[in-house]
């Protein structure tokens, strides 16, 4: 059953926007799958086009093999968790998640039955003769997850559903939601603009940008092998260097140079050969001169303070390590990690991002503000990616904020 | 700093101004004159005559019957109307939105004057059929205007909620919306049923010789009858429109829709 729930060519415009430009996405009966992407992406209009809220201008969608394309809302076996619950107002907590029961006229007996089952599992039993109004956003957000789970729909659509919690509540009803997973094995198709939630949640992991699906796979093949520079910066952190091929290694790596960064401009880094996605990413074979991408994830770093001798990248026994020295500009200290800024060369705006857990009180940075650091990392964790004009040509640490865009 | 006098003394003097000759008009319908002496007693014979008077029974029975009617109709087209302006948010819609407020500043006698003419145009006999013809045309505006204030705070996310549950918009109308909007259809009801009570120019110009409702029947015969009595008949008059406002200003002050989400 690789496509359960199967979206094909999907259109829709608004106006001129082209909300969803071309849309095809196969989705496993009982898996997690996110469209992750910022405000504006189209994954929300996605999500409305499978629910039946909004018509595709062209394209199908598939539920078992049935085109549901044409089917009204309430002929859908969907059923969603809305961004802001619509919970019935007038009516209790009880008949709000009755509701889907008592539209098909089911015998009381039996709606107590399977509403006592929802409120035992979303733990609302004592809740259950209540206002809506009355409860918290996270018992909100349960009894809207209960109320779309009682008829056992076979996809359950999530917008942004943690969206108005706050950040503790969220990693809370995140593992919760997990957990309801597990407990009902029901195919969910989850919206956000969070890569935290759709990393954890996850089993597959659309990321959208622009009405396109940009990259599609499991979460740490998204984390580890981005395909484009729109997805290794918005799902994660990264740091971007403009680099040249110089030479292809035997051993399938490529060494690159970045110029312009001051003292280290004659180094050499290694990088392993582009695979699969990368390497359709390309297009073509890479050859020497050619103007790349390197990217390296704050994390992957070894950051310390220079000794005496700069070591420089290349072989230090059979390893290859690749070096970087710079000026430490920034520490911000968040408690379980760090992030250290450091400055490369006499380029101001080539600051780069190196972030340390600190693990242990002893593991604490002895490093100094304004003085020289350096940073190393391994062949394998940094990548290749094309040089994509568009996105403009800002290089070092780049990260995107809650709404998508770039800070620093 | 002293507070200032002013507010205080501007609402007196409103209250004043407003109250004054109502309370007047409810004063003198419990007196009457001390027979061979300038002054006056209090009475309730003005209210005894009225209430036993076949004529103003059957004329507050005609008014309560047209009252209910016009309430009723004016009421389903209204919630209708205000339904459609904001479910199609359309060019057309708009525009019907904006017609909706013009019975409100039309001169009544323009209406009344015009409802006659396609009466007569149309050979329809005047009675109490145009009369209530007439007031659910001028009700309809009202009742949908106080609907469509209250769809303002309606969140749209509970009818595609109830739809993505499996309700059939049929429904979604039943169970959802109009039990939300409940509140706001009868505050729409009720002043209806006021404004079609207390209406006199309209209803004078369709309602012909068979038909006549209270506010007309005061009309005439203030001309001939005992003022005191017509006093009696307009505080009865008042007391019952005074309790229906009040009602429908407690019904919508409830929370129309309570609350998004």
């Amino acid at each position: 059953m690789d496509d359960f729930l199967r979206f094909e060519n999907v259109v829709k415009s608004f106006g001129a926007n082209r909300a969803v430009d071309g849309v095809s996405l196969s989705i496993k009966k009982g898996e997690v799958f996110a469209l992750l992407g910022p405000s504006g992406c189209g994954k929300t209009t996605l999500l409305r086009v499978c629910a039946g809220f909004e018509m595709p201008d062209a394209g199908r969608v598939f539920i078992n093999g049935q085109d549901i394309t044409q089917l009204p809302p309430e002929k859908r076996p969907v059923h969603t968790v809305f961004q802001q619950y619509a919970l019935f107002p007038h009516l209790s907590v009880y008949e709000n998640i009755a509701f889907p029961l008592r539209l098909r006229h089911v015998p009381n007996a039996e709606v107590k039955k399977e509403v006592e089952k929802m409120l035992d599992m979303t733990e609302l039993t004592d809740h259950a003769g209540k206002k809506t109004t009355k409860l918290s956003g996270g018992q909100r957000q349960r009894v809207a997850i209960a109320r779309a789970l009682i008829n056992r729909p076979q996809v359950l659509l999530l917008d942004e559903p943690l969206a108005a919690l706050d950040l503790k509540l969220r990693q809370r009803m995140l593992a919760e939601l997990d957990w309801i997973h597990d407990e009902v094995g029901i195919t969910f198709l989850y919206v956000t603009h969070d890569q935290e939630e759709a990393l954890g949640i996850s089993d597959r992991i659309a990321v959208m940008h622009n009405g396109k699906i940009e990259q599609f796979g499991t979460s740490d093949g998204i984390y580890e092998n981005p395909r484009s520079r729109f997805v290794a910066s918005f799902v994660g952190r990264m740091n971007f260097f403009e680099a040249v091929v110089r030479q292809f290694l035997d051993n399938g790596n490529i060494l690159v140079q970045v110029p312009d960064t001051g003292v280290n401009s004659d180094a050499m880094f290694c990088v392993p050969a582009p695979t699969n996605g990368a390497k359709l990413a390309f297009g073509h074979r890479l050859a020497v001169g050619e103007k790349v991408l390197l990217c390296i994830r704050p994390e992957k770093f070894h950051i310390g303070a220079t000794g005496t001798e700069t070591p420089l990248s290349g072989y230090h026994g059979d390893v290859f390590r690749n070096y970087l020295t710079g000026r430490l500009e920034r520490e911000i200290y968040y408690g379980s990690e760090s992030r250290f800024f450091v400055e490369i060369g006499e380029h101001e705006d080539y600051s780069i991002m190196a972030t340390q857990l600190i693990y242990s009180r002893a593991n604490t940075s002895p490093l100094k503000l304004g003085e020289s650091v350096q940073l190393s990392w391994h062949v394998s964790d940094c990548l290749l990616l094309p040089m994509d004009e568009s996105q403009g040509e800002v290089m070092g640490a780049e990260l995107f904020t809650e709404e998508g865009e770039v800070g620093a | 700093m002293k507070p200032s006098r002013i507010p205080l003394l501007t609402t007196i003097f409103v209250l004043l101004f407003f109250y004054v000759p109502l309370l007047l008009m409810v004063v003198q319908s419990f007196q009457c004159r001390v027979p061979g002496m300038d002054a006056r007693q209090w009475t309730l014979k003005w209210y005894d005559q009225i209430f036993h008077d076949p004529r103003v029974l059957e004329v507050s029975l005609n008014t309560l019957v047209i009252g209910l009617s016009a309430a009723v109709l004016s009421t389903i087209l209204g919630t209708l109307a205000a339904l459609a302006i904001y479910r199609y948010r359309s060019r057309l819609q708009s525009f019907h939105a904006g017609l909706l407020y013009v019975p409100l500043v039309l001169p009544e006698i323009l209406m009344g004057i015009s409802l006659l003419v396609c009466f007569s145009a149309l050979g329809i006999e005047l009675g109490r059929g145009t009369v209530i013809a007439a007031h659910v045309a001028f009700c309809t505006s009202y009742v949908a205007i106080v609907i469509m204030t209250s769809l303002q705070g309606f969140d749209y996310t509970l009818v595609e909620a109830a739809r993505d549950l499996g309700a059939t918009s049929w429904q979604t109308n039943g169970r959802i919306v109009l039990p939300l909007l409940f509140p706001a259809i009868a505050a729409g009801a009720l002043l209806a049923f006021t404004l079609s009570l207390d209406d006199f120019i309209v209803t004078f110009f369709v309602s012909g010789k068979g038909c006549t409702t209270l506010p007309v029947y005061i009309y005439s015969a203030i001309k001939h009858g005992r003022p005191e009595r017509m006093c009696a008949i307009s505080s009865a008059l008042l007391g019952v429109t005074f309790i229906l406002v009040t009602v429908s200003v407690l019904c919508m002050g409830n929370k129309v829709v309570e609350g998004k989400g």
